[in-house]
């Protein structure tokens, strides 16, 4: 469904931060896209709803390409692709709603938007998607009066009331602890399935993208170095990804991998699993 | 002093290390100085006269005279609050185009280098001499003195709001736009959010400065209580001068207290 042809960035300053990446996602796949501070993660997903303006290369979202398109239609293509945030990027001083309706900005004019008169479909959607990620009470909260995990439901439910078809997702979890990122994490791929979305996640927590996505795609010096299953990411593989490292202790263990679901559900997978990885992971992944 | 460690005196070393230099230059000074002063006119007599009026002067501020001409001081007030509300309003909203205009990250470098020199226009005069300028071409009264308010606020707000538009959070704007929001919608939802709460505390602070700047351009003819004012001193008024100056006092007093409290409430 989204389809990245030669993809290239090269800034201002001469850093080539994509090189020629070539990549699939077909629809309703949720797809980890790892490696170092730098590799183009960031740039990778913002070239394709252009935050980013790619140098070379083509884009293709079902059947219409991105790159070529006028500030119209761009604005229009962009409806369809929701972004997650690291740091959340909600308007701080704006309500939960206000900030959950700012993902119907693309559908309604300007005049209904300043004076906050959405339609009566989209305030419905965005009470029951408010409901799904459980923040009904918290309806005409300031943005910036929530925890971190709140925040990023809401981050979520503003990309989700786009009705998009692939989320675009930047570092979820980079800024919450280890048990409110698994939450964030299990919410989007659970929520990815519910609706069929498609999703490039980046992230630098290994475990995490192991644990979750079902394709992981290694990214190093803007090229694509992995491609392949959580299962397949040997030592080797790490190595190839980040560099030399004692990996032995990030790769999941077999016993993980046939654990009780339940015992993952109440955050105590990591305890289980020897001591909890984190913070190790993303160290070597800042080198 | 063969061994540094047996030095047992020390002084700072002189600021010019050429004694002739050093000396040339104090004795320069000096001379200088007492040319300049010699060549300002110094009227004895006319200080010690002077000095009596200023007597008068404070006397009347102490015992201000509110009544006699109450009418006039009255109309001026009203002059000068039509004056400083009229422009204040008007100014600011000019001044939000503006201030997006001369944002760096908002507005592409044409408009952001007309935007820029616009501020810089009005900033760069005092008001009286736009005040006085604007008199010039409109005549006397309070509409000139208006124009030199408004322009002297588009300056201010634009400039200070601009910064602030080019301090806020990237990220914000970034995520507004991957809705596919427009440039409006975005301003709207993504920096006018951010920046609302430094566009009504600076609002409030130029309430207090355009009725101070009304009194003043009164004087130079541009209406409001400072040209009562201007009036009560020709006319050796003394007492009601003092009554405007108090007046005056309080009024600013007022508006800065009130917008203190108001500022403090929207953060």
């Amino acid at each position: 469904m989204l389809e990245l042809k030669g993809l290239e960035k090269r800034y201002p300053t001469g850093d080539r931060a994509l090189r020629g990446v070539d990549l699939v996602v077909p629809q309703g796949q949720v797809m980890a896209l790892i490696g170092p501070s730098g590799a183009g993660k960031s740039t990778l997903i913002r070239c394709i709803n252009r935050l980013v303006e790619p140098t070379a290369g083509s884009v293709r979202l079902g059947d219409l390409e991105l790159t070529r398109l006028g500030a119209r239609e761009l604005r229009r293509a962009r409806r369809r692709m929701g972004m997650i945030f690291q740091e959340y990027a909600l308007v701080e001083r704006l309500s939960v709603m206000e900030n959950l309706l700012s993902g119907r900005l693309g559908y309604v004019g300007f005049w209904r938007s300043w004076f906050r008169r959405f339609p009566a479909a989209d305030i419905a959607q965005a009470f029951a998607i408010l409901d799904r990620v459980g923040l009904t009470e918290f309806v005409d909260k300031r943005a910036d009066a929530l925890s971190g995990g709140q925040r990023q439901r809401v981050g979520i439910a503003r990309a989700l009331l786009q009705d998009p078809d692939i989320l675009l997702v930047d570092e979820p979890t980079a800024s919450l602890d280890p048990k409110t990122s698994r939450q964030i994490m299990r919410l989007i791929v659970e929520l990815c399935e519910e609706r069929g979305l498609a999703a490039i996640i980046n992230i630098h927590d290994v475990a995490l993208a192991q644990q979750f996505a079902r394709r992981i795609v290694g990214l190093r010096m803007g090229e694509v170095v992995y491609d392949g299953p959580p299962a397949d990411l040997t030592a080797e593989v790490l190595t190839t990804i980040y560099g030399e490292e004692d990996w032995s202790r990030t790769i999941r263990r077999e016993d993980e991998e046939e654990e009780d679901p339940e015992a993952a559900r109440d955050g105590t997978a990591e305890e289980a699993g020897g001591p909890p990885a984190p913070d190790r992971e993303r160290l070597a992944g800042m080198t | 002093m063969a061994v540094a460690g047996a030095r047992r005196s020390w002084s700072p070393p002189p600021l010019i290390a050429n004694p002739w230099l050093r000396w040339a230059v104090v004795i320069g000074a000096a001379i200088y100085l007492y040319l300049a002063l010699n060549s300002v006119p110094l009227n004895w007599a006319r200080i010690l006269d002077g000095l009596s009026r200023g007597w008068l002067f404070v006397k009347g501020f102490l015992t201000p005279d509110f009544v006699s001409r109450h009418e006039e001081i009255f109309e001026g007030l009203l002059e000068s609050v039509v004056m400083t509300v009229v422009s204040t309003v008007l100014g600011v909203a000019l001044a939000l185009p503006v201030a997006l205009g001369a944002a760096k990250n908002v507005a592409p470098w044409p408009v952001y280098y007309l935007c820029r020199a616009f501020i810089a226009a009005s900033r760069t005069f005092q008001e009286v001499i736009i005040a006085i300028l604007f008199v010039a071409m409109f005549g006397f009264g309070p509409f000139a003195g208006m124009l030199t308010i408004t322009f002297a606020t588009i300056g201010f707000m634009a400039k200070l709001l601009a910064e602030d538009i080019e301090d806020i959070d990237r990220s914000q704007v970034e995520a507004i736009r991957a809705t596919g929001a427009s440039w409006a919608q975005t301003v709207n939802y993504a920096i006018q959010p951010q920046v609302l709460p430094r566009l009504i505390g600076l609002s409030l602070y130029r309430v207090d400065i355009n009725f101070r700047e009304s009194a003043v351009v009164g004087i130079v003819g541009a209406g409001g209580i400072g040209a009562t004012l201007n009036t009560a001193f020709d006319r050796y008024e003394y007492s009601v001068a003092g009554a405007i100056l108090l007046l005056i006092i309080g009024i600013v007093m007022a508006c800065e207290y009130t917008s203190g409290l108001i500022r403090r409430r929207v953060q």
